[in-house]
């Protein structure tokens, strides 16, 4: 029953220290109210004329009573997002470790490529005779994707990760399903390092899900996969590298009992940004990954999304690929739009979204491609790695190491063993990180490590940088060990906020403005 | 490469320090024979100025919505987006930070998303809203699997004035979960029957308005008679616009509301990325898939936020998650959020007003054209018009004379009957100008 | 005079006559941390021994509850609804999830004892 893999959401707090200005900001920290405490419902920031008279066709349908919006003039708004904008830590700000996250730079070419009116400014239901060049990015962006990954297709219309799992799992249970074996293969595979999204995407689309253990050392074993297999097993998902940042040593093997038993290979591409110019997932016999373009390759993480999924898919499942998609013929191209419409030996298995996909990631994402190019895209994967390893290697001897027997890949995974009987939590840790002035790594992921500490420093940090970084984490375990608890259980000191409250906020949920009840009430 | 800092002779250094020869010496995992020795057969790295250029020329192939009379909507409409939007979401802080994890160094985010799940709440009337979906489609496929878990049925009731698209996502899902689902035939004049499909087993009712042939529909009987069978409704809408001017679905009894957001601060983007909205009642908030941003406070007693109930979320739950949503749309919502903020109800009210009666003076005008009229009885800024001739056709003859003129129906709806059907979409975008030359040019194709 | 038994999972059965009130244990409640959410089963719901009875949530961990013995749910603790605390506060009192009418009062013999949980949680 007990679910242990939960983090502490509380430390100790520290006495309250009061303002000591008027207005309770600290200097460039101002105190930001919500719009519904300074805007008003009849200002506004945008000049629009209200029509000339004219019969209105709303019929009984229109609005009658207030909406309650505020609005704010134009430098109002300016001023209220800037200063939420300094309450938030970037890639730009500093180091920003957060494993399994990918948080490596965003160039603003693909911002400003992305923003050609040819992309940015097309609808996509717009005569396809005048979106040659949007194709255009379509076939180039899948001509490099299934390059890179030595698959034969590639479905891009899935909105982010987790959407792509779902595109890949549905196309493994049409194949299924094709096959005549819909009523009896309806168990996945997942191991218990698995992202969240995994059990939850097999569960969404009527699986059954079965764990697989891992090893002590991290990785999965073909024998414990083997020994799960049986007429019952659609397939298995797996992340490779996995989430320990560990390269799986026995995928391939893995991937060949899988086909043997009549089943499929899903790979989970979240660390695909590993090994790009590495090693070809089609190669290790996978039958269906997707990518996230936000890690990978590159598009803005924007605080949460969005992101994009493309799914590359093996030959046996490529036919159940879901429209749209382009398809060639001829050397033409052309775009496939309801099933109806779909080609001869194809057999979609439906829609994943209302349009074409994320073009505006897919944009960024090509550009990031063209500017690498194939040598810069391995050197980037190379150095991912090698900043992974050489964290790990300035670490090592005061953190400790759940799996030291692998190589990392692209982050590297410490536990808490170290900070037994310290007082100090991986959490506390994290926090005293924000007071140093970096974003933590990932922590408590993956379940399978306890207090899991996750660093993943990206290609895009100097040695310089790492060497600061290393300095620093230094410093700190240093401190965590020698009783400087103070420093932990009351971080973050130098926030714009100190610990939150997340019981509070679970218990009572408070989830938008209300406008404060009247004196009468509030007496009551 | 100019993204990468590390030097050769940093590389050296750094694997002394590891201790290992060479970098492969790293990747010693990967099975030999897998292991690439060379680049993939992809052009080279190339300087910005070489990049710029190549991906202007494919922009450059494409007849963008400003540069033409342009009334294409469907599900995606063309607005005017204040120049502060775009500066905004391009800050630093927003644009490269993550998913407020780590809520002390995140509250611009948190903040943003309190802000705009308080807007969503207001717009569609309803109790609580979340932090987004990734667009309208998949926050509908989302609803319909919500419906499932609150009622304990599996049977979805799709309207035939459903977009078609969010339709055959809706489909899709529930085909792979075994679910049932019932779609009313293409329902173009709103006369359809939907009562009648209703029944105990039904788990929701979905129903689009303005519809996707742009007619408006009275949503409180479908509450009514759902509920009466412990069903819920799900009132969809894709132009977040028309809430400006219309009764909203809170109004309306609707049990859940998705939308697509696009219309508010966010480009045409050929489909994407968009914005899913997302509003409920509260006492189905631990049914509701995706983030919720909820008010706090901090060790030192001052107000903050944080993502809350996150025990619904597939992180924790696993493979009984609400949904195995992850990332969503924040740079989106972000978007979204200033837009509707430099609006506020003054200026989405008028906003609102001016698209309507753009729609008005252009439906009046088309259906002044020989051989065209218009179906709705009443409509916002999009409506159908029946032409004398396929309207697949007509909407190419007028691309070459550079006017977008709308939607064949047929292109969503293929082999539906509905060939002479075409979607047009009028928003503040549209001068006397533009619909004049669309109905010069109509008439001329005809 | 009533009689304690818990399983391995951390779940505690009061035998009262020919029903039981089952909750999570002291022990489990510490584990969890804050308990922001219980979800309970409605009351005639059958339950096997070893299944699914109710969820308990923390802020960042949300975890089954099972049914120590087979049974059908006779009432369930409502108050829990508005103050989830009480869970911390008080776990083998008013923190109470649920109660059972006991189908086989045999099964009770295959949990332990105070005594023998006790002795379980050094183990851990």
């Amino acid at each position: 029953m007990l679910n242990r893999q939960g983090r502490p959401t509380q430390g100790t707090v520290s006495a309250h220290e009061p303002h000591a200005t008027f207005t309770g900001n600290r200097a460039l920290q101002q105190i930001e109210p919500l719009i519904f405490e300074i805007g008003h419902t009849e200002t506004t920031g945008v000049d629009i004329d209200p029509p000339a008279p004219f019969k209105s066709r709303l019929g009984a349908h229109a609005r009658k009573g207030e909406i309650g919006l505020p609005g704010l003039s134009e430098p109002e708004a300016m001023r209220h997002y800037v200063r939420l904008s300094q309450k938030n830590y970037g890639i730009d700000t500093g180091l920003f470790p957060l494993g399994s996250c990918t948080m490596k730079h965003n160039a603003r070419l693909n911002e400003k490529t992305a923003r050609m009116p040819g992309f940015s400014d097309v609808h996509p239901l717009q005569p396809v005779s005048t979106v040659p060049g949007a194709l255009e990015v379509m076939l180039e962006l899948s001509r490099y994707l299934m390059t890179l990954t030595g698959m034969p297709a590639v479905a891009l219309s899935p909105k982010a990760g987790a959407h792509g799992e779902a595109c890949g799992m549905m196309a493994i249970k049409a194949a299924i399903a094709a096959k005549g074996e819909g009523a009896t293969r309806n168990v996945v595979l997942v191991p218990e390092s698995a992202h969240g999204t995994n059990p939850a995407t097999a569960a969404l689309i009527g699986f059954s899900v079965r764990s697989v253990p891992a090893r002590p050392d991290g990785t999965v074993a073909v024998e414990d996969v083997k020994a799960l297999l049986g007429p019952d097993i659609a397939a298995i998902m797996l992340t490779n590298p996995n989430t320990c940042g560990i390269f799986e040593p026995q995928i391939v093997e893995i991937a060949a009992a899988m086909h043997e038993a009549g089943a499929y290979f899903y790979c989970d591409g979240a660390n695909f940004n590993a090994i790009v110019g590495k090693a070809k997932p089609g190669d290790l016999g996978v039958d269906a990954m997707h990518i996230n373009l936000h890690k990978t390759f590159s598009t803005p993480h924007g605080g949460g999304g969005p992101g994009a999924g493309p799914v590359v898919l093996s030959e046996r499942l490529a036919p159940f690929a879901p429209v749209p998609f382009i398809h060639l013929e001829g050397g033409t191209p052309r775009l496939v739009e309801t099933e109806a419409d779909a080609p001869e030996g194809t057999a979609p298995f439906g829609r994943m979204t209302a349009f074409h996909g994320q073009m505006g990631m897919y944009v960024r994402a090509l550009t990031y491609m063209l500017s690498h190019g194939a040598d810069g895209m391995k050197q980037a994967s190379e150095d991912a790695v090698l900043n992974a390893n050489y964290i790990r290697a300035g670490l090592s001897d005061l953190m400790s190491l759940p799996f030291p027997d692998h190589p990392s890949m692209h982050e590297a995974l410490f536990d808490d063993e170290w900070l037994k009987g310290t007082g100090v939590t991986t959490l506390d840790f994290a926090k005293a990180m924000i007071d140093e002035g970096y974003h933590p790594m990932t922590v408590y992921f993956p379940l399978v490590v306890h207090g899991a500490m996750l660093i993943e420093p990206t290609e895009s940090e100097s040695k310089a940088s790492l060497d600061l970084f290393i300095a620093t984490l230094r410093d700190l375990a240093m401190a965590a060990k020698g009783n400087d608890k103070e420093r932990f259980t009351g971080a973050p000191h130098h926030a714009p906020l100190r610990r939150l409250d997340e019981t509070r906020a679970a218990r009572q949920p408070v989830l938008k403005w209300m406008p404060p009840a009247p004196l009468a009430e509030a007496a009551e | 490469m100019r993204y990468l800092p590390l030097s050769d002779t940093d590389r050296q250094d750094m694997l002394a320090r590891i201790g290992v020869a060479d970098v492969d010496a790293l990747f010693s995992d990967v099975p030999a024979d897998k292991l690439l020795k060379a680049p993939v057969d992809l052009p080279r790295a190339k300087g910005e100025l070489e990049v710029e250029r190549i991906m202007a020329k494919m922009s450059a192939r494409n007849v963008s919505a400003s540069a033409v009379p342009f009334f294409v909507g469907a599900g995606a409409y063309k607005h005017h987006v204040p120049a502060t939007v775009d500066h905004l979401i391009q800050r630093s802080e927003f644009l490269t930070s993550y998913t407020p994890y780590q809520p002390e160094i995140a509250q611009g985010t948190l903040q943003y998303l309190f802000e705009f799940q308080t807007q969503v709440s207001a717009l569609t009337g309803m109790e609580v809203a979340n932090a987004s979906m990734y667009d309208g489609s998949t926050g509908t496929g989302e609803a319909v699997l919500m419906a499932h878990r609150v009622t304990k049925r599996r049977k979805a009731v799709l309207s035939g004035g459903l977009h078609p698209h969010y339709a055959g996502v809706v489909r899709t899902l529930s085909e792979m979960a075994n679910d049932e689902v019932v779609t009313l035939a293409p329902d173009v004049a709103a006369t359809e029957d939907i009562l009648a499909q209703i029944d105990d087993e039904t788990s929701c009712v979905v129903v689009q308005s303005p519809d996707f042939f742009g007619n408006l529909r009275d949503l409180k009987p479908i509450a009514a008679k759902a509920h009466a069978h412990g069903a819920l409704l799900i009132a969809v809408f894709t132009e977040v616009v028309s809430l400006g001017a219309v009764t909203p679905p809170g109004e309306q009894d609707a049990d859940i509301v998705v939308g697509e957001g696009q219309s508010i601060g966010n480009a045409l983007n050929f489909g994407g990325p968009y914005v899913g909205l997302f509003a409920a009642k509260s006492k189905y908030i631990r049914q509701m898939p995706g983030r919720l941003c909820g008010e706090t406070v901090d060790a030192s007693g001052q107000r903050g936020f944080v993502l809350t109930l996150s025990t619904r979320e597939q992180h924790i739950r696993r493979d009984k998650a609400t949904s195995n949503i992850c990332t969503n749309s924040g740079l989106c919502v972000l978007a979204f959020t200033i837009h509707m903020t430099l609006l506020g109800q003054a200026g989405l009210t008028r906003l609102a007003a001016v698209n309507h009666a753009n729609a008005v003076a252009l439906a009046d005008a088309l259906a002044g054209v020989k051989g065209v009229s218009v179906l709705n009885a009443s409509f916002f800024n999009e409506f159908t018009v029946k032409l004398p001739k396929p309207a697949a056709e007509i909407v190419e003859a007028l691309a070459a004379k550079g006017i977008l003129a709308g939607v064949p129906v047929s292109r969503l709806l293929p082999g539906a009957g509905l060939d002479d059907l075409l979607l047009v979409a009028s928003t503040e975008i549209n001068t006397n100008e533009d619909r004049a030359a669309f109905v010069a040019a109509l008439a001329e194709v005809l | 005079m009533s009689e304690t038994r818990y399983t391995k999972d951390h779940e505690y059965i009061r035998i009262e006559g020919e029903t039981g009130v089952v909750g999570i244990t002291d022990f489990a409640q510490g584990q969890l941390g804050d308990v922001v959410f219980v979800e309970l089963p409605s009351v005639g719901k059958t339950v096997a021994k070893g299944g699914e009875a109710a969820v308990v949530e923390s802020v960042k961990a949300a975890s089954e509850v099972y049914a120590p013995v087979s049974g059908e749910v006779v009432a369930v603790n409502s108050e829990l609804e508005g103050a989830p605390g009480t869970v911390n506060e008080d776990p083998s009192g008013k923190g109470w999830f649920l109660k059972l009418k006991l189908k086989d009062a045999a099964e009770l013999d295959g949990l332990m004892s105070e005594a023998e949980y006790q002795n379980y949680l050094k183990t851990l």
